[in-house]
C-alpha cells in the first residue's frame, strides 16, 4: 500500500503541483480562501473552501493568485474566460454544480464554442471544478449531477474520477489541457481514501480503466457509483458471479473502445448513472452499444438511474433516489438469469 | 486635448470608412450576398472610433453584436471582414462566426458577440491579468441598452470595483434595445447613475460627438491605469438602422430619426475640423474617397473569396 490520501487532500495536492509549475495558474471562487484571504490577517485563510478543499493555498500563493469571488457566477467565470483568452490559465471552483443554472450562458455559449466560432484563433484553458451529487441531505438545489448537460455541448471535455489516484492525475491532465474541461467531484468521494503517488503525474485523456476485471457481465459506472459497483462486484465473486467494472473516468472523451471491448467479452451490460434519467451517460452509452456494438449482445442492454424527479430532501426520500449496492445487485442478478 | 491633427484625421477616415461599410453591408443583405443577420451601427461611428482612439494598440476590447465599427476602429482589415460576413474562408473566422462573430486576437479585438451581455464579465478576464502581472493594460467592453438590464452587467461592475480592476464598461445607449425604449427597460432616467452602486465613476457622455467620447475615454483609461479602478461610461447616441437589417420598425418616428440625423457625429465632426482649420473641404473629399475606395476593395476581395471548405464543419472546436 501507497500513501494514503483522501479525495479532496489529492484535489488539493494536485492544485498546488499546477499552481507551484505554471505560473499562469491561478484559482479564483467563492470562499476558496475563506474571509478573502485578507492581508491584515497575514493572507491565511478561514475555510480554504467550504470543505477545506483548497486549505492553504492562498497561503502559499498569495491573494494575487487565489481570489475569494462574489457570489457572482456569471461574473467571475466570465471573467476566468475572459483571463483564459488572454493567456492565463484558470481554474474555477463552481461551488456545486447546480449554480451553473445562474450562468450557463458562460458555460453554453463562452467557454466551449469561442475557438471554433472565432476561427481557431484563441485557446480558453479555463478547468472548472465543481461538487456534485446525492447524499448529504442537500435536497434539489444542492444534490444534482448534470454532467450530462456539459457533455450535450461541443467544445468542452469533462471528466468525474471515482478515487484519489485518478482525480489527482485527472486535475493536473485538465488544468495543463488548451481546452475547457470541468472536474465533477461527488461528494461522497470527498473523504474515502486511497493511494496516492507523491509526484507529479497526468491521467491519460480520454481513457477509461477496467477497476476491475470479469467475464459475466459489463458493468459500466461513473464516479461515486464506480465504488458501490466496485463492491457489488466484489460480493458477487464469492457467488461465482464475474463482473467487470469500467469507470470511464472521463466523460468526454469517452473511451468508446474500453466499453466495446469488454462487452465483446461479456455480451451483457448494466449501465450506471446518478444523473436524470433522459439523455444522460446511461442513455449515451446505450446509444454507443446500439450503433457500434449491437452484435455482441446476448441480452438488452439494462439502464439504472435515478427516477425522472428531482432529489428530495427526506432521508428515506434520498435514499431510494440514490442507487444503491442492493439495486445494483438486482439489476446484475436479473440480467445473468 | 492631446490630438494631433494627423490623429484627428484619422479618426475622421475611420468614422467614414464605418459608414461605407454599414452603408455597403445594408446593400449586399438586401440583394441577398450576406447569408444572416446583420445588426448595422450607422449613426454610432462616434462612439466606436472615440472611445478607441484613447486606447494603445496593446489594450483589449471586447464588442457586441453591433461591433462592426469597433473593429474597424480597433484596426481590423475591412477586407477580412467583409469576407467573414459573407461567410467566405477568408474571413476573419473562416466563415464560422459572420457579423456577431468577429476576433483578431493579434489586434486584441476579443470578439464580437451573439448574447446581449454575454461578453461584458470576460472583459474583467485581461483586466485580472494586468493587475496579478503589474501591466498597464486596460480591458473595455462596449455593449448596449439593451445589455445594461442583464445580470452579468451588474456582476461585471461588481466584480471589476472589488477588485479595481483597469477595466471600463462602455454603454452605447442608443435608445432601443432591439424594438424597446430605453425609458421603458430601464426607471431611471441617468443611466450612468448605476455606477453609484458600485462605488465607481458613471460618466454621461454625448454619444454623437467623437470628441467628448474620446476625452471621457482618455480620463477613464487614465484611473485604470493609475491601478483607481474600473470606470462606467454612458454615451448618448442613435442607430439610424434598424435593430437588424430588415425588420420592421415602426417603434420610432421618422421625425426622431430626422431630429438625430441633423446632429450626425460625422458631419459635425467634418464641421468641427474646418472650423478649425484642421482640415479643408478638398481633403475632406480626398479622405471620404479613400474610405469609400477601401470598402470597394474589400466587397471585391469578399465576392472573389472562396467558400469554406465542408471539412472545415468540425475543426477546432477542440484544441
Amino acid at each position: 500500500m501507497g500513501r494514503q490520501l483522501t479525495y479532496k487532500a489529492a484535489v488539493n495536492e494536485a492544485i498546488r503541483i499546477a499552481m507551484r509549475k505554471d505560473s499562469n495558474v491561478i484559482m479564483l471562487g467563492e470562499d476558496i480562501a475563506g474571509g478573502a484571504g485578507r492581508e491584515e490577517q497575514g493572507i491565511e485563510d478561514a475555510w480554504g473552501g467550504p470543505y477545506g478543499v483548497s486549505k492553504g493555498l492562498i497561503k502559499e500563493f498569495g491573494n494575487k493568485r487565489v481570489f475569494d469571488t462574489p457570489i457572482s457566477e456569471s461574473g467571475f467565470i466570465g471573467a476566468a474566460i475572459g483571463a483564459a483568452m488572454a493567456g492565463l490559465r484558470p481554474l474555477v471552483e463552481l461551488m456545486y454544480v447546480d449554480f451553473a443554472g445562474v450562468s450557463f450562458d458562460q458555460f453554453l455559449n463562452q467557454a466551449p464554442k469561442l475557438r471554433f466560432m472565432f476561427g481557431g484563433q484563441v485557446i480558453v484553458p479555463i478547468t472548472v471544478k465543481t461538487l456534485m451529487g446525492c447524499g448529504w441531505r442537500n435536497a434539489g438545489h444542492h444534490s444534482q449531477t448534470l454532467y450530462s448537460l456539459f457533455v450535450h455541448i461541443p467544445g468542452w471535455y469533462a471528466l468525474a474520477p471515482s478515487s484519489p489516484h485518478d482525480v489527482k492525475g485527472g486535475l493536473l491532465a485538465a488544468i495543463r489541457n488548451d481546452n475547457p474541461v470541468i472536474l465533477f467531484e461527488h461528494k461522497m468521494l470527498y473523504n474515502i481514501t486511497g493511494d496516492v503517488p507523491e509526484e507529479d503525474y497526468e491521467l491519460k485523456f480520454g481513457k477509461g480503466e477496467v477497476k476491475k476485471s470479469g467475464k459475466d457481465i459489463t458493468v459500466v459506472s461513473f464516479s461515486f457509483l464506480v465504488n458501490r459497483a466496485l463492491k457489488v462486484a466484489e460480493k458477487l465473486e464469492k457467488e461465482n458471479i464475474s463482473a467487470e467494472v469500467i469507470d470511464p473516468i472521463w466523460l468526454a472523451p469517452l473511451d468508446e473502445e474500453i466499453i466495446l471491448n469488454s462487452l465483446k467479452k461479456t455480451g451483457k451490460v448494466l449501465i450506471i448513472d446518478e444523473d436524470n434519467p433522459r439523455c444522460n451517460m446511461a442513455t449515451d452509452v446505450a446509444a454507443l452499444i446500439a450503433t457500434k456494438g449491437f452484435d455482441y449482445l446476448d441480452a438488452p442492454v439494462r439502464i439504472l438511474t435515478p427516477p425522472n424527479a428531482p432529489v428530495a430532501y427526506a432521508p428515506i426520500l434520498e435514499d431510494n433516489y440514490m442507487i444503491s449496492e442492493e439495486k445494483i445487485e438486482k439489476a446484475i442478478k436479473e440480467i445473468l438469469n | 486635448m492631446d490630438l494631433s491633427s494627423v490623429k484627428l484625421k484619422e479618426m475622421l477616415r475611420q468614422m467614414l470608412t464605418i459608414r461605407y461599410f454599414e452603408l455597403s453591408v445594408d446593400r449586399l443583405y438586401r440583394e441577398g450576398k450576406i447569408p444572416g443577420g446583420c445588426h448595422l451601427g450607422y449613426g454610432e461611428e462616434s462612439t466606436g472610433v472615440g472611445v478607441i482612439a484613447a486606447l494603445d494598440e496593446n489594450d483589449y476590447v471586447f464588442s457586441n453584436h453591433r461591433g462592426h465599427g469597433h473593429c474597424i476602429a480597433k484596426g481590423l482589415d475591412t477586407k477580412l471582414m467583409m469576407a467573414e460576413l459573407q461567410g467566405k474562408a477568408t474571413g476573419y473566422c473562416r466563415g464560422r462566426g459572420g457579423s456577431m462573430h468577429i476576433m483578431d486576437v493579434k489586434k486584441r479585438l476579443m470578439g464580437t458577440t451573439g448574447i446581449v451581455g454575454g461578453g461584458i464579465p470576460q472583459a474583467n478576464g485581461p483586466a485580472l491579468k494586468s493587475l496579478i502581472e503589474g501591466t498597464k493594460e486596460v480591458s473595455v467592453v462596449l455593449f448596449g441598452d439593451g445589455a445594461c438590464n442583464q445580470g452579468t452587467f451588474h456582476e461585471a461592475l461588481n466584480l471589476a470595483s472589488i477588485w479595481k480592476l483597469p477595466s471600463i464598461f462602455v454603454l452605447v445607449n442608443n435608445h432601443y434595445a432591439e424594438s424597446t425604449p430605453v425609458e421603458y427597460n430601464c426607471n431611471i432616467k441617468n443611466l450612468a447613475d448605476r455606477a453609484i452602486s458600485y462605488g465607481i465613476p458613471g460618466v454621461s457622455v454625448d454619444g454623437m460627438n467623437v470628441l467628448e467620447v474620446y476625452k471621457a475615454m482618455s480620463e477613464a483609461v487614465q484611473r485604470a491605469r493609475k491601478g483607481e479602478g474600473p470606470t462606467l461610461l454612458v454615451l448618448d447616441t442613435y442607430r439610424y438602422a434598424g435593430h437588424y437589417v430588415g425588420e420592421p420598425e415602426g417603434y420610432r418616428t421618422d421625425k426622431e430619426i430626422e431630429e438625430y440625423r441633423k446632429r450626425d457625429c460625422i458631419l459635425n465632426f467634418k464641421k468641427y475640423l474646418i472650423e478649425n482649420n484642421i482640415l479643408d473641404e478638398n481633403e475632406y473629399n480626398l479622405i471620404d474617397a479613400k474610405a469609400k475606395k477601401e470598402i470597394e476593395g474589400a466587397i471585391e476581395f469578399a465576392d472573389k473569396s472562396p467558400i469554406p471548405d465542408v471539412s472545415d464543419i468540425d475543426t477546432d472546436v477542440y484544441v
